[in-house]
């Protein structure tokens, strides 16, 4: 019976409302959790896989020997490689391209290589105004390996003793 | 002032004789003032849809919009200018006429029953002895609106909507009606101005303490359900069932779009200020200061308004921001079960404490 008397007015004193309000009512003054995205970052792991990069040795020769590991191991298909012998004999790609249309991020290319060559950069803010912008060639890539190689390197080197 | 406006009045009957002088020059005057009273409202409009993104944001621990303008203080022009260049679809299906007419349907009574209200003493547009049934009138035409949107747009959602929210607005209505009898019964008017006058007199008044003499402490209830009342009404959040995003996707307005679709976003943030505004006159002593002092007496009684106003649309927002929407059922269990026999059960309260000696509404 007390019971009884005493939900009826919690009920109709609202007093669950009236709780339920008072906690909205503290987070309005709740320090904020925004990032304000292009001014603030949220800070980014070296493990981070975004856009792809072929790299150079230190003495200027592009690592990828054509083996090709990375086309076949690639789920989505997205990695189209032709090889040729070069002048001084040795195994090159003539052609690397990758289409970023078709590639998900899984970063199973950069595992199988075995000259560490095609790396995912954590470059995560590019994009393509016309079809094709996200077609990705050798030369592409291999400017992008040089322009970050600097980044890619710590990376591999923060990285390198839980691989 | 009144020196301009007579110097125009003899304008008037001099260019127009004096047979269409006068009629003219009352049109003008009147028109002129409408216009006064409608840009304003839609300009708070505006800014109570900016408020509720900020106030909800900051509920929900986030900052809201701020990228236009300083911290986001010309949000709601962008928001209109991109609905204005929008396209406006009709729908295969539509009955073209109806669907155009039913934007406007909900908005005009949003705006029409604002000529009725008194902002501060004798600053009002019409001051008809009616007013407060004027108001429950004009307001209940606003269902029209919705219910011929959601048929005129001959889809299943858009019906739906309609028919869930014009069964919530006809049922709460009755509830709002009869709270809005007691204030009627115990201020012996229904003309506004007069109700607020009302509510500065008493016991608690004449010692400077006049807030305690508003309606809203011998009326707490009544307060309390017409409040809840206006906020299933106007169909906002947590009896926004008409709307459930999560369930019919957005109600009686999902088939339109562009300016067709901010008509409707247009009235129910009026209808969201009109209700907010009537319970400030009727409950909260409207233009009066709560207390009688020197400081609190030289704000302009505009102003006295406008907070209170500000603070029950607040109360809307931080509703939204802490409910979760109420079943069907439930809304209509709230309607008839509990708040129809409160307010009827309140009413026979209030007419016999006024039959008694103890009744504290006999100095009006």
């Amino acid at each position: 019976m007390i019971d009884r008397i005493r939900d009826l007015f919690k009920t109709f004193l609202l007093i669950e409302l009236v709780k339920g309000m008072a906690i909205t009512g503290r987070y309005l003054f709740a320090r904020k959790i925004t990032v304000q995205y292009p001014e603030e970052k949220t800070p980014i792991s070296p493990r981070f896989r975004g856009l792809h990069a072929l790299r150079r040795y230190p003495n200027g020769e592009e690592r990828c020997i054509a083996c090709k590991l990375c086309e076949a191991v690639c789920p989505a298909l997205a990695i189209t490689i032709e090889s040729a012998q070069r002048e001084d004999g040795t195994r090159r790609t003539t052609r690397y391209d990758i289409d970023l249309t078709k590639c998900i991020f899984c970063g199973m290319c950069e595992e199988s290589c075995p000259v560490d060559s095609i790396v995912e950069t954590r470059i995560l803010e590019y994009h393509g105004e016309r079809r094709g912008d996200l077609y990705y060639t050798k030369e592409m890539l291999l400017a992008i390996g040089d322009k970050y190689e600097a980044q890619i390197a710590a990376d591999r080197a923060s990285d390198a003793a839980y691989r | 002032m009144s020196e301009i406006v007579h110097t125009f009045e003899g304008y008037s009957a001099a260019w127009f004789g004096p047979e269409w002088g006068p009629a003219l020059f009352l049109t003008v005057k009147t028109l002129l003032l409408i216009v006064a009273i409608a840009i304003p409202i839609i300009l708070c409009v505006a800014y109570l849809t900016l408020a509720e993104r900020k106030v909800i944001g900051y509920m929900q621990v986030r900052i809201g919009p701020n990228r236009v303008g300083w911290n986001g203080l010309l949000q709601p022009f962008a928001d209109v200018l991109k609905l204005l260049v929008k396209e406006v679809v009709v729908p295969t299906g539509a009955n073209r006429f109806l669907f155009v007419l039913a934007p406007m349907l909900s908005l005009m009574p949003a705006l029409a029953a604002w000529a009725v209200i008194p902002f501060a003493p004798e600053l009002v547009l019409a001051d008809i002895n009616a007013g407060l049934l004027y108001l429950l009138a004009i307001t209940s035409m606003g269902v029209y609106g919705v219910i011929i949107a959601g048929w005129a747009a001959n889809s299943k959602y858009a019906f739906l909507g309609a028919m869930r929210s014009a069964a919530q607005i006809v049922s709460y209505e009755i509830a709002m009606g009869f709270a809005l009898i007691c204030v009627l019964m115990v201020s012996q008017s229904l003309n506004i101005s007069d109700i607020v006058n009302g509510q500065g007199r008493g016991h608690f008044a004449e010692k400077g303490l006049n807030f305690l003499s508003w309606n809203w402490l011998p009326l707490f209830p009544m307060f309390l359900v017409y409040f809840i009342a206006a906020v299933a009404e106007t169909n906002r959040a947590p009896f926004d069932v008409a709307e459930g995003e999560s369930e019919i996707v957005a109600g009686f307005h999902v088939e339109y779009s562009g300016m067709t679709f901010a008509l409707f976003f247009l009235a129910e943030y009026a209808n969201m200020i009109l209700v907010s505004t009537l319970a400030a006159l009727m409950f909260l002593g409207g233009w009066l200061s709560p207390v009688d002092s020197t400081f609190a007496n030289a704000v302009p009684p505009i102003l006295w308004l406008a907070l209170k106003v500000a603070a029950l649309l607040f109360c809307f927002l931080w509703f939204r921001a802490t409910f979760p929407r109420y079943r069907y059922d439930q809304i209509m269990r709230l309607g008839w079960k509990i708040f129809i026999p409160l307010t009827l059960i309140w009413v026979a309260v209030i007419g016999i404490w006024m039959q008694t000696p103890y009744n504290i509404w006999s100095g009006s």
